[in-house]
């Protein structure tokens, strides 16, 4: 047994917050280690029992891929600005299935972690945050594969604009904590969220651009088009990527600007949520 | 001394009935529902005739408790279920907000709230450890330095490197325990902990929050077990209701928790409301101690017979049915059960009970108890059926012992009972 620590020790005051409450980021990074330990966690269960494991990360993107190229490439022929269909669609699932591992395992995260949210104290913003961070290594899974099936493509990316991947992917990233926060703080109340989740997931993927390309929208429903911030993200991508559509253009900053405005206001109402949480839950 | 914890003016208001209404109000639909007669019912409220689920849809849990606790002090919280000890650890380990009023909390506070939040079954135990320790606030750096420590204490060395879903339960619960107990926080709040695992291990773990007690910590216990809040705390407070009762050494404390809620002349009165749903078909009405004069006492003498009289309805007939006596003292250990039907005739006699009004009445012979005071719990079940009513602490008596055996010493004497026993003396030779 080591002996007590002789350091001044912090003191906290607890009383009803109202309000806006402060979003008390300080908390966030004192339990740091505990965003780190989660998505570990995540990884390290995620593929517990099966029998082919990690191969799971690439067999599901692989089949969604081949399933879209059937469908839309030798079925219904879809435009593809002449690049392969194959690289074509695995470009937008990349950012698409870190969005949807987000959209499920985040939104449940609240209520699927509820011993932890009623017993102990700690930055309830950690739960979606590390749903989210978790489906960061099925993206670097892919993303391996997409470099695969460029290789084998003989496809040359556009080297010019590939720098920008990383600003794309960080859009993603917002995107899909922005819309975490909101229906994991709501799922605490009403689980209707459980049930609408995968019919928004359905219905979401065909309001973005991922087995097709946003240039079939006719010009004037561009605008209402990107106000799906998913629509920016994947079309981002495919410019970072493939070097296909305008890049950057007033469609790509509505798309950014909805995606903050969800991001801000998904935090500020899963703080204004979170002191109730552990009653509701 | 600095205070560790001050509390003032906590209140904590919960919308009642959840678990009735769950249903209805989880549900997006009735919200809208409601959104939409919203118009309806304000307009009735204005012209008075206020629909009451505005004002009764809420409860207190908690109350205008106020106490301050220094640092290195243990403090018991003692009260019935429902009283508000749970509610009152949450607001301190900060996981539920209080409705009024503020703490301040010096330092740390690590709660055993449970134990093993957290784990997860397919992880090894050394995983679980560093995953519940991070979950419980430790550092990583932290965990490394006590982790041979935790591993030592929960006695599961060999297999560290299992998942825990192939523990046993002990196992599992000895790691779990091993976590919390390493934390070192300045404040530990515990709830009911020490109810887990076998009696060596509960050993240990007294031992350890001895150990945390002495270290200048400050602990917050919270239990249903008296012997324990006696042995570890010196001082305790009383919830009744969601208020703080009563705050004084835990000796008193323990006495007044114990006699609390019953009247002080020696009957216990169910409220109706007070009952539990499980007792529709039994509804207990009173329990009355009597002395040999059929007078309702507080104190009986030890030299005299004293009658247990416990009246109850039975809202349909019951087979098997026996009302039981538990007779224990203040610190929880029981003296002796009987039950109404342990007599062979009456056991025949009253196989099936009719639905009525019943009186089960006992004569406790004189000469049984030494000077104290006692508790008397009641049940009502069948054997291995059902359990139709249970409270354990129904009503509290004294017992005097002047002209009882052994009083010429004036010396007090160990031991619950005090028996007029047989003696003789022979001279041998």
């Amino acid at each position: 047994m080591t002996e007590l620590k002789k350091h001044e020790p912090t003191t906290v005051y607890i009383k009803p917050t109202k309000g806006l409450s402060s979003l008390n980021l300080r908390d966030l990074w004192v339990y740091r280690e505990l965003v780190f330990f989660m998505v570990w966690r995540d990884i390290k269960v995620k593929y517990k029992q099966t029998l082919l494991g990690m191969a799971w990360a690439v067999i599901q993107p692989v089949m969604t891929m081949l399933v879209f190229t059937f469908l839309f490439d030798r079925v219904a022929k879809l435009p593809t600005e002449g690049i392969p269909y194959p690289i074509f669609a695995f470009t937008a699932l990349l950012p698409w299935g870190l969005f949807v591992t987000a959209l499920n395992q985040g939104s449940r995260s609240l209520v699927a972690h509820n011993n932890m949210v009623t017993k102990i104290y700690f930055p309830r913003l950690i739960l979606p945050m590390s749903s989210v961070f978790a489906g960061l290594v099925d993206f670097a899974i892919a993303f391996v594969i997409l470099v695969g099936l460029m290789f084998y493509y003989q496809f040359v990316p556009a080297w010019n604009l590939i720098w920008t991947l990383p600003l794309f992917l960080l859009l993603a990233i917002i995107t899909a904590l922005g819309v975490a926060l909101w229906l994991s703080a709501i799922n605490v109340q009403y689980r209707d969220v459980n049930q609408a989740l995968p019919f928004l997931t359905q219905f979401w993927l065909f309001a973005t651009p991922v087995a097709y390309s946003a240039s079939v929208i006719s010009e004037q429903w561009q605008i209402l088009y990107s106000l799906n911030p998913m629509a920016g993200v994947v079309n981002g991508f495919r410019w970072a990527l493939l070097g296909t559509g305008n890049g950057p253009d007033i469609t790509l900053w509505v798309s950014v600007g909805i995606s903050i405005l969800i991001f801000i206001s998904g935090l500020f109402y899963f703080r204004s949520m979170e002191k109730t949480f552990a009653d509701t839950i | 001394m600095a205070t560790a914890i001050s509390v003032k003016n906590i209140g904590k208001q919960y919308k009642i009935g959840a678990a009735e209404t769950k249903f209805r109000y989880n549900m997006l639909r009735d919200v809208i529902v409601d959104t939409f007669t919203a118009p309806v019912r304000i307009a009735k409220a204005m012209i008075g005739k206020s629909d009451r689920r505005m004002n009764q849809n809420y409860v207190w849990a908690l109350k205008d408790v106020s106490f301050d606790l220094e640092e290195g002090k243990v403090l018991g919280i003692v009260g019935r279920n429902g009283a508000g000890k749970s509610t009152l650890l949450k607001i301190l380990s900060r996981v539920t907000e209080p409705t009024t009023g503020t703490v301040t909390v010096r330092g740390r506070v690590g709660s055993l709230l449970e134990v093993g939040t957290g784990f997860h079954p397919e992880l090894s135990g050394r995983e679980n450890i560093y995953m519940n320790g991070a979950i419980l606030g430790m550092k990583r750096s932290e965990i490394d330095s006590k982790f041979d420590e935790i591993v030592d204490f929960s006695e599961v060395n060999q297999f560290i490197d299992t998942p825990v879903k192939r523990y046993s339960s002990g196992m599992y619960l000895r790691l779990a325990f091993a976590v919390a107990a390493h934390l070192e926080p300045e404040i530990l709040v515990v709830d009911e902990v020490l109810a887990v695992g076998d009696a060596e291990f509960q050993k240990k773990c007294l031992g350890k929050m001895n150990d945390v007690a002495q270290q200048g910590r400050t602990v917050l216990f919270v239990s249903h077990n008296m012997s324990a809040i006696l042995r570890l705390t010196q001082e305790a407070i009383v919830l009744n209701k969601g208020q703080m009762i009563m705050r004084g050494n835990t000796q008193e404390a323990v006495d007044y928790y114990l006699s609390s809620g019953q009247s002080q002349a020696g009957e216990k009165i169910w409220d109706a409301e007070d009952l539990p749903v499980a007792s529709a078909e039994f509804t207990p009405i009173s329990l009355k101690v009597k002395d040999r004069s059929g007078k309702v006492v507080d104190t009986i003498r030890s030299t005299e017979p004293v009658t247990l009289e416990f009246e109850y309805q039975l809202n349909s007939s019951i087979t098997g049915l026996r009302v039981g006596l538990y007779i224990s003292t203040m610190r929880g250990e029981y003296i002796f059960t009987s039950f109404d039907t342990d007599d062979a005739a009456l056991y025949e006699n009253f196989d099936t009970r009719s639905a009525g009004r019943y009186v089960s009445r006992a004569e406790i012979p004189a000469d049984i108890f030494n000077e104290g005071r006692y508790m008397v719990g009641v049940n009502a079940s069948s054997f291995g059926v059902k359990r139709y009513f249970m409270d354990e602490n129904a009503l509290a008596f004294s017992v005097d012992i002047s002209g009882a055996p052994g009083t010429q010493w004036g010396e007090p004497r160990v031991g619950p009972i005090r028996p007029r026993l047989n003696w003789k003396i022979e001279k041998l030779d």
